[in-house]
């Protein structure tokens, strides 16, 4: 690996496990949802980095537009809040 | 030319940490939501750069379905929260 | 063929510079729609500007790249445009240091939309 993929792994892991701890325990599911999201992103960038370009185009592709979209009907149609 | 992308790689992984930061501070739902859009549009610069480091025309297609899908999440989003949807 | 290779250098530093200038004003900035304003635009601008060194700097990947181009010109600032009508919808206040001009601002919002609910 050159100097570039390790700085951008480093970052990717953080930024991954910051996110993912932020979707678990949040009461407010919008931002569990954008925070989701924030976890595909980076993501994508990760399968992109270990040379895996059609895994990481499948994870754009869902992972931006499809499962926001199912998750945002799905709060609509229950609640917003979670209860404590 | 190696330093150079490493220097280009690093300043705009600066602005994304800031942007995350942004993300976790945010007091609304809406700044959230803006920078998951400035952390799609920078990691699209990101993809092209490693793709031309990697010298593989086939790696450009992921940042191209970012750039043709990205926005319809915040859409979406955002008619939530206009209370439209 | 090397005034071109330093043209795209010269285009790539400008897109990396605008994009860190993005998220600083992402970080800094004191409300929603300055934030808006800042991050949109600035990342915008940079993410153009790197993809299109890129294309110099390699000159057969062109076609693909103005292809990028375009759909980010498209898209982002639609996003941006729909963000800030939601949340202005959603009564959010921008940053103001007297309170009054708060209290007016949302009372006349509340009077324009009591007119619009009375035109119907």
């Amino acid at each position: 690996m050159t100097n570039i993929e390790i700085i951008l792994t480093i970052i990717s892991l953080i930024v991954l496990i910051v996110a993912g701890f932020y979707a678990v325990f949040k009461k407010d599911l919008i931002h569990a949802v954008v925070a989701t999201s924030v976890i595909s992103l980076v993501l994508s960038l990760m399968f992109y980095l270990l040379q895996a370009p059609d895994v990481a185009l499948t994870e754009a592709a869902i992972g931006i537009a499809l499962s926001t979209i199912i998750f945002i009907i799905t709060i609509r149609n229950t609640k917003r809040f979670e209860d404590k | 030319m190696n330093l150079f992308f490493l220097i280009i790689i690093s300043v705009i992984s600066l602005g994304a940490i800031f942007a995350f930061i942004r993300f976790i501070k945010g007091p609304t739902a809406s700044d959230r939501v803006m920078a998951l859009d400035t952390l799609s549009v920078m990691l699209i610069a990101v993809l092209v750069v490693l793709g031309f480091l990697m010298k593989r025309y086939i790696y450009i297609d992921v940042s191209l379905i970012y750039a043709v899908l990205g926005f319809i999440g915040v859409i979406t989003i955002a008619r939530y929260l206009e209370g439209g949807i | 063929m090397q005034i071109l290779n330093y043209t795209g250098y010269f285009f790539i530093s400008v897109g990396a510079v605008f994009l860190f200038l993005g998220g600083l004003g992402i970080l800094r900035m004191p409300d929603l729609y300055t934030r808006l304003q800042a991050g949109t635009k600035a990342s915008t601008l940079g993410a153009m500007s790197t993809i299109l060194g890129v294309g110099l700097l390699q000159p057969e990947w062109l076609l693909k790249i103005i292809i990028i181009i375009v759909f980010i010109a498209i898209a982002n600032p639609l996003s941006s445009h729909a963000l800030a009508r939601g949340s202005h919808k959603a009564r959010q206040l921008p940053y103001l240091k007297d309170e009054k001009i708060g209290d007016a601002y949302e009372s006349e919002t509340e009077n324009s939309e009591k007119n619009k609910e009375e035109d119907k």
